[in-house]
Order: C-alpha cells, then sequence, then structure tokens
C-alpha cells in the first residue's frame, strides 16, 4: 500500500493500531504457564494465568477502544411528509413490511428449512453410527487346557468373525495357576499405549498351535518373553504391561476374562495406569478403556474429560 | 476497403476458414460469453517482472488436475471393501494394462502435490505477496494445504496393506491424542472403536468424494481472489517500488489504490 502525499493518511491509521505492550505481557503470561506445567502446575501454572487473563483482557478493551475512536456521529435524515406534498414530491408510504420483502424472507426462510431437512438426518448418519451400538464381543480362546501353568502364549483371534481378518487381535496370555481358589490369567493386549501399534514379544518364539472356537481360528504361539517391544518407536514393556522405557504414556491395556464350561473366554479391554507386583498377586490399577496416547493418571488426564462411547 | 487486385485462391481459402473457425466462437460467444469470459481469464495483465517462482501454482493446480484424472480412472477399477481391496491394487498394478503407470501417476504425484503446494507457500510468503489485499488468499491457501493433506492421510490407507493398515492405526491413534475431541475425533474417523471395513469405505468416500469437492471449490475460489486482486510484483521488483513507472499505469489495481493517489501524479 503507497502512503498518498496529499491529507491525513486515514489509510494507514486503519490498518496499524498504535503499538502496546499489552501483547507481550500476554506472551509472557503464556510463557509463565508452560513453564509452570513443567516446574509447579498449580502454583506457577495459575499465576500464569492470572497474568494471561490480565493482559488478555487489558488488550483486548485497547483493541475495542481504538474502534470505538473511529466511529463518527452522524444524524439520521429526517423527512417532513407535509413539506413533501407542498413540494409536489411522492410521499413514501407508511408500509412497514412490504410484500416483497416478505416474499424474500419466505424464500431464504424455506430454504434453509429445506436445507435444515435434509442436512440434519444425513449429517446424523455420518456422525452417529461410529458411536452408538458399540457391540460387546466375546472371544473363545478355547480349552484351559491349551494354557500350561507359567507359559506365555501369543494368541491371535478375531474379534469378530463376520466382518473378517481386518478383526484379527493379538493378546499375550499366561496361566497363573489357582489363586484363592480361583483361576488367575494375565492377558495383556499387544495394542502399544504410545499410538496403537502392534507390540511383540521380546524372546523366542515356540511351536505353534491351532484351534478352531466360535470364533472362527484361533492361533496360540509358544513364547518366553523377557518384556514386550514395539516396532514402530521403540515403546519397550516388562512382561507386566509396565512402561519401562520410550514413548508409551501408561502400561499396556488387558482383556477381562471368564472361565465358561472349563474354555477360556476373553471380554473387553481395560486401560491400566501401572501394575504393582506380579503374575497372581499383580495388583493392577485399572481405568475404564482409552485410546492409545492419552493419559489416565496425572494432571495429563483432565485433557480427556469424555471418552466417546464404546463397549 | 476494395482491394486493387482480386483475392488469390489461397487468400480466399483462408478467409473461408477464418470465416468457418470464427462462427462457431462467435456463436459460442454471443449465447454465453464464455469466450471473452475465458480470454479474461487467461490474457491478464502481469506485471513485466514476475518470476519463475510465480509458475509454481499453475503447477501445483496441474498437479491436482493429474490427480482428480488418473483418481477418476483408478476408482473404476479398486474394491473399497476389506476382502477385496488389496486384491484389485495387485490387479491394477500387475495385470490390468496399463494400470501399473496410472497407478504410479497417482502415487507419486500425490507426493509431487504436497511438495509443490510447500513450494508455493514458500513463494507466496517469501514474496511477501500474502499481504494486504491478499491475506485473505493466503486463508484459502492454507485451508488448501489442510485438504491436500486430508486427501494424503485418507488415500495412504487405500492400499490396504500391512503399511497401509498401521499407517492409519498410528494416523488415526495421533488425532486421538489431541485434547478434549481428540477421542470422538478419532472414534469418527474409524468410524467405531476399531479400525474396519467402515473405516476403508470411509476413508474412500472422503478421499474421492469430500476432500476433492472441497479442494475443487477451493481452488476456485483462490483463482477468483488472484484475477481479482491481481499478480504481486517481486519483493526487487522497482517498477513496485514506484522508481521505474510504467508510461501507462497498469489499470490492475484500480479500485485498490488509494483515490487521492490517482491525481497526484508520481509520489517520488
Amino acid at each position: 500500500m503507497e502512503p498518498s502525499e496529499n491529507g491525513p493518511d486515514r489509510d494507514a491509521a486503519h490498518h496499524e493500531p498504535s503499538p502496546t505492550i499489552y501483547p507481550l505481557g500476554f506472551a509472557v503470561g503464556i510463557a509463565v504457564i508452560l513453564v509452570g506445567l513443567v516446574i509447579d502446575p498449580l502454583l506457577i501454572g495459575s499465576i500464569g494465568a492470572v497474568i494471561t487473563i490480565i493482559f488478555g483482557f487489558l488488550w483486548i478493551r485497547d483493541a475495542m477502544h481504538l474502534h470505538h475512536e473511529e466511529e463518527v456521529a452522524v444524524e439520521a435524515e429526517k423527512r417532513d411528509a407535509a413539506k413533501a406534498v407542498a413540494e409536489g414530491r411522492p410521499v413514501p408510504t407508511a408500509e412497514r413490511y412490504p410484500r416483497s420483502r416478505f416474499l424474500e424472507s419466505m424464500t431464504v426462510g424455506l430454504g434453509a428449512l429445506i436445507g435444515g431437512i435434509v442436512t440434519v438426518p444425513v449429517a446424523g448418519f455420518a456422525l452417529l453410527p461410529g458411536f452408538v451400538g458399540q457391540g460387546r464381543h466375546k472371544v473363545d480362546l478355547g480349552p484351559l487346557t491349551d494354557f500350561p501353568e507359567g507359559a506365555w502364549l501369543i494368541a491371535t483371534f478375531m474379534v469378530d468373525p463376520s466382518i473378517g481378518e481386518v478383526s484379527r487381535r493379538t493378546a499375550f496370555v499366561r496361566n497363573n495357576g489357582i489363586f484363592k481358589n480361583e483361576p488367575s490369567f494375565t492377558i495383556i493386549s499387544n495394542r502399544c499405549a504410545h499410538l496403537g501399534c502392534p507390540v511383540q514379544a521380546n524372546g523366542p518364539i515356540g511351536k505353534t498351535s491351532r484351534e478352531t472356537t466360535a470364533n472362527g481360528p484361533v492361533r496360540l504361539i509358544q513364547t518366553s518373553p523377557a518384556g514386550f517391544g514395539c516396532p514402530c518407536h521403540g515403546g519397550q514393556y516388562d512382561t507386566e504391561g509396565n512402561r519401562t522405557a520410550g514413548p508409551p504414556v501408561r502400561a499396556l491395556d488387558r482383556y477381562a476374562f471368564e472361565i465358561d464350561n472349563g474354555r477360556l473366554i476373553l471380554l473387553s479391554t481395560f486401560s491400566v495406569s501401572h501394575v504393582d507386583g506380579t503374575g497372581a498377586q499383580a495388583q493392577i490399577h485399572k481405568y475404564k478403556l482409552t485410546g492409545p496416547g492419552e493419559h489416565v493418571d496425572g494432571p495429563e488426564q483432565w485433557f480427556y474429560p469424555i471418552q466417546p462411547p464404546h463397549h | 476497403m476494395a482491394s486493387r487486385k482480386p483475392p488469390t485462391k489461397a487468400q480466399l481459402r483462408r478467409q473461408h476458414l477464418e470465416v468457418a473457425v470464427q462462427y462457431p466462437m462467435d456463436w459460442l460467444e454471443e449465447r454465453s460469453g464464455l469466450i471473452g469470459g475465458i480470454k479474461y481469464f487467461l490474457f491478464r495483465n502481469v506485471p513485466s517482472d514476475t518470476n519463475w517462482m510465480q509458475t509454481l501454482g499453475a503447477s501445483t493446480l496441474t498437479a491436482f488436475i493429474v490427480q482428480a484424472v488418473t483418481g477418476v480412472i483408478l476408482a473404476m477399477y479398486y474394491q473399497p471393501t476389506p476382502q477385496g481391496a488389496y486384491p484389485s491394487i495387485v490387479r491394477i498394478t500387475d495385470h490390468l494394462t496399463l494400470g501399473w503407470l496410472v497407478r504410479g501417476m497417482h502415487k507419486w504425484g500425490a507426493s509431487v502435490f504436497i511438495i509443490l503446494m510447500f513450494l508455493h507457500m514458500g513463494r507466496v510468503f517469501l514474496f511477501g505477496a500474502y499481504k494486504y489485499p491478499r491475506e485473505l488468499n493466503w486463508i484459502v491457501g492454507v485451508l488448501l494445504l489442510a485438504s491436500g493433506m486430508a486427501e494424503g492421510f485418507t488415500g495412504y490407507l487405500l492400499p490396504w496393506d500391512q503399511t497401509a493398515y498401521w499407517a492409519s492405526v498410528v494416523g488415526i491413534n495421533l488425532n486421538g491424542t489431541a485434547p478434549f475431541l481428540g477421542p470422538w475425533l478419532a472414534q469418527f474417523l474409524r468410524s467405531g472403536q476399531e479400525i474396519s471395513g467402515e473405516t476403508l469405505t470411509r476413508f474412500y468416500s472422503l478421499h474421492m468424494l469430500v476432500l476433492p469437492g472441497a479442494i475443487a471449490g477451493l481452488i476456485g475460489l483462490h483463482l477468483y481472489l488472484v484475477v481479482r486482486l491481481g499478480v504481486t510484483s517481486p519483493p526487487w521488483s522497482k517498477e513496485a517500488a514506484g522508481r521505474e513507472r510504467p508510461e501507462e499505469p497498469s489499470d490492475l489495481r484500480q479500485g485498490l489504490t488509494p483515490p487521492a493517489a490517482t491525481g497526484s501524479g508520481g509520489s517520488d
């Protein structure tokens, strides 16, 4: 934009507000919040929040003030009907709501109504099916005799055989024996708690056995892992699924299970922040199932207050 | 204008040909104004010191057209089902005549499109071409960039091999880690709690209908603003700086310069 020579440069005044320090203070406030998140979210974080809010308020007030200055008061134009008649000019009729305006608003309103009638169900169909009726699945892994006590098995199975291989999942299963008169199993999901890649057993792979159950073909592969590792970004877990290294934010998810007629049945998965102890004595800190990369404990859990509905 | 000599045979033939070519053009112009419109769009005045870098936008448009055309053809052979997707990709690549070529154009052209978008954006940034009055066109460009990246994300799943599957798992879960609405966005993208055949059809629909439609519309808006606001001179332009004025002021920017400046002559 070139500045013009003649007259005050009004355009420049419109586009360049006078410099203020409020944005700077606002930025300092944000910086303090960020530092506070690392050092002490409660104290330093709230100091930063106060600075940010104060300077934000001042900044907005300042900006509003600038606009107010530009306002120019113009007196409304008035016409005298009697004078107009005397001068022979046409007098505007006192029609407050002319027909043309009625037709205009009817056309626009009807168009909006038709648009809404079409859009609302279509948008609902695009959004809702992924959230409603997320069914539970039970997975039959076969008779308990397939799971020798103390041995790890990599089980692959289809959650929903009707939709095929795309529903194939993997779990690491260990029979912990009988604990307090009840069978105990450690069943760890192989979905990495970082971004959902397939976690692998860190150890030698043994014989594969196949079983056909109500859920179609199930494969059980012997293994003796020292832990579990993710090939994507290097997340590492111990044999209880606790994170030991890398980017994951929590322990590996686990499957709930039941024993039905001497068969091991997998139920829904749940999330785990960490596990104390091992095997049958393990104390599992359970949470509702959340997506990979989402914290279930600590201050970060407040970033994920409402989970979408699922089984 | 009577010519002294009667026209030769060759001249006559040429005249006939011109009439024959001109007639349908005139017919169309009289009824639609399209010829004039296309001329207005294509034969605009641009600053005399434009740079080769300013062809990057048109290159990006060309890359998009290549993606659109090859994509439409690929959609004739591709099957967006969990059982059929990968076999149909194999069939396109290995069995159908020239399928390898068209799929290759689409696959590599996708990278070309994204790279050109970034180069074009870099040119606009470094030339300062995003400044007043072109801010809105920068914003439209950012929306185009986001739509283009979304095209890349949704298209990556479609081959339905291990790379595609796990890349989409990671990509969707990355979206899921966004605060507050992230988990909802991830579940929308997956169309459920887990990736399934519906995720594939959803991505296919987004990839070949929703996003290309959005991109085409945004390109229309982008070009409208380019035509309306004119092409920027490079930052080193003496002409744009007012040091070397062309003899006749370009009428391209009429209405953009403040009215006061027009009557006052040179400002230096």
